[in-house]
């Protein structure tokens, strides 16, 4: 006991001084994607909102490609038809621009067992991947990641919320 | 409480400051975690009794001896040895004021005067330095107080920051001779803490604490996901899966000497693991892109092979004791479900029948019981135990999203996780179902509890 409690002293000692190191010579990393978005308004009055390969569009509200969340019924996995033409959009723009890459992140509300919630979220997030497959875009530029329960958007026990965590998002890591 | 690390981090107005001053922050700050570290563990679980058993037994633990040069700590083994029994739900030991004598020797005790305080059991003892002088010795006796004879004794030596430990291991002694079966006190717990930071981020914390809640030590913390801890069968190594990178894999980490390793990361989910029974491998859930399967991780070579190969989930593996086979849950019938396997893969059959939803299976000391989370398919998911030779299925929690469920190493209590007005408790049951308790931290989110195996 006292040896793992030293020895616990002594790597987060050494993981401050690490990370204390670090931080002086670095400045503070930019934080992750989503990309900034005060350029988009100024630019999209003149993109036609339906062209899935404009990279400005993935920012234009008006535009299906900045619709990013595939939503699930309970413990089912399949895409349905209404989300159909955002994967769709998705599948054109990332035909169109070979150097894209996106995380399919799947989601699961927060019923059940985690570990089995893992696998769901990731037929969740495997089926969006299918859709995008299938319309033409190579496997190279799809990543899936499953985070079953551990990541919701709404915290209430109630189907209202869990509706909303049911999901596969869309999420460029390069545009 | 603010964490070191924290202060470390540079908000955009202070990285222009020279990196003297930073430096001079940075080490402060580092030297005082040094120092307040045992204080730096997360907060500690309280547990509360919510049931006791009808006619639980009459003890009394009589105040220890203190016959140590070191200073008596504040709060004292036969306290510690008193609040144990309690907590069991098994005992009712008398308050400590109501004691009309005191003895800490067997010649001194009195029986009639506890005879007519209607205890049946005391418990007396004393604490001395070790004879080698490093540590102490707990030298204790459990008496029959209508027979007068003395049913247990020991000198037990412990080492010099054990003594809570010590006092764990006096009570599984005297709760085995009462009982008939061996007691868990002397165990670990392993949970995971959620807390909102300042923003968006929340704070992942894997946490190792005595059974009864004391000594909580953070083993990891990270704002990514933590979940699935499993003790090793010697309770030296703790396995878990970490979405640090962002990817889930599977860690395994030494306690004694905080050293970790990744033992898988591969494409798609790495989740899941379970010790084997002789701690030498690893049964883990690995997708690899398509959909996860059960593999078993040989450790000292790193050799996988895969035991299932079905399209649908199949995770959550567990070693039966007594047969070594692997259960699992599998949604291959359309629901998930319990099945079980040889640890070759071959031999599947199907556990569970009985509801919608069966899943996560536990084990205790026998192949016979097996603690599942249940649904008979309405929004409620509960704890229940699957008895195998009766084939009967009871249901031990009244939560709505219960879950995790851990044996006890004895097979005495379950300890899951539940929710309380939107918040993770750890919440533990008997059995038998008479025995509730309630595990609570006063701020965060507890969940994932893996009762750890009894440490010798």
């Amino acid at each position: 006991m006292k040896t793992a409690l030293r020895f616990t002293a002594l790597v987060m000692l050494a993981a401050i001084l690490a990370a204390c190191a670090r931080e002086v010579v670095e400045e503070p990393a930019p934080p992750e994607p989503p990309e900034p978005t005060e350029r988009a308004p100024v630019e999209t009055d003149r993109v036609d909102p339906r062209d899935y390969t404009d990279a400005r569009n993935l920012d234009n509200p008006d535009s299906l490609l900045s619709e990013r969340v595939i939503y699930f019924e309970f413990d089912r996995s399949n895409v349905r038809s209404e989300f159909r033409p955002i994967v769709e959009a998705h599948a054109e723009y990332l035909r169109a621009n070979p150097s894209a890459r996106v995380i399919l992140e799947g989601h699961t509300d927060e019923r059940g067992s985690r570990e089995y919630n893992l696998g769901l979220g990731e037929r969740r997030g495997n089926a969006v991947d299918e859709l995008l497959q299938a319309g033409g875009v190579p496997s190279r530029q799809i990543e899936v990641v499953s985070y079953g329960e551990e990541r919701p958007v709404c915290r209430d026990s109630n189907e209202d919320c869990w509706q909303r965590n049911r999901r596969t998002e869309i999420v460029y890591t390069a545009r | 409480m603010s964490l070191p690390e924290k202060s470390c981090s540079p908000s955009a107005t202070t990285v222009k400051r020279t990196t003297e001053k930073l430096l001079r922050v940075c080490l402060t700050a580092a030297l005082l975690a040094a120092l307040i570290l045992p204080a730096l563990a997360s907060a500690q679980l309280r547990i509360e009794i919510v049931d006791g058993v009808e006619g639980a037994m009459p003890i009394a633990v009589a105040p220890f001896a203190w016959d140590s040069e070191m200073p008596e700590p504040a709060t004292s083994v036969s306290e510690i040895i008193s609040a144990n029994l309690h907590r069991s739900g098994l005992f009712d030991p008398m308050d400590e004021e109501q004691m009309i004598e005191r003895p800490t020797r067997p010649p001194e005790v009195g029986f009639g005067t506890w005879r007519l305080l209607k205890v049946d059991h005391l418990v007396i003892g004393r604490v001395t330095d070790a004879p080698d002088g490093v540590g102490y010795e707990i030298e204790y006796h459990l008496l029959d107080v209508h027979t007068g004879r003395i049913m247990l004794s020991q000198a037990l030596p412990v080492g010099p920051g054990d003594l809570r430990f010590g006092a764990h291991r006096v009570t599984d002694a005297v709760y085995e001779r009462l009982i008939g079966t061996p007691g868990a006190f002397a165990t670990r717990i392993a949970y995971v803490v959620v807390t909102d930071q300042d923003g968006d981020d929340e704070l992942f914390e894997l946490v190792i604490a005595d059974a009864d809640g004391h000594n909580p030590q953070t083993i990891v913390r990270n704002t990514q996901p933590i979940l699935s801890p499993s003790w090793s069968p010697d309770g030296r190594q703790l396995a878990y899966v970490s979405f640090a990178t962002g990817r889930s894999h599977v860690i395994v980490q030494d306690l004694y000497t905080g050293q970790n390793r990744t033992v898988s990361s591969d494409r798609g989910i790495n989740g899941a693991p379970a010790f084997s029974p002789d701690g030498r491998k690893l049964a883990v859930s690995l997708s690899r892109g398509g959909s996860p399967d059960i593999w078993v991780i040989d450790l000292e070579n790193d050799r996988r092979e895969q035991l299932t190969q079905h399209w649908t989930i199949n995770t959550e593996p567990a070693w039966a004791p007594e047969s070594g086979r692997i259960f699992f849950t599998s949604d291959r019938a359309g629901r998930p479900q319990i099945y079980s396997m040889r640890t070759d893969g071959s031999d599947v059959r199907r556990e569970t029948h009985e509801g919608r939803y069966n899943a996560r299976p536990a084990f205790g000391m026998d192949d016979r019981h097996l603690a599942v989370v249940w649904s008979d398919g309405n929004n409620d998911f509960r704890i229940a135990i699957h008895d195998r030779e009766n084939e009967r299925l009871r249901v031990l929690s009244d939560g709505r999203l219960d879950e995790s469920p851990s044996f006890a190493p004895n097979g005495s209590m379950v300890l899951y996780a539940t929710r309380e007005n939107g918040r993770g408790v750890l919440a533990a049951v008997s059995a038998d179902g008479r025995v509730r308790q309630r595990l609570v931290l006063s701020e965060g989110d507890v969940r994932e509890p893996a009762w750890s195996p009894i440490i010798r």
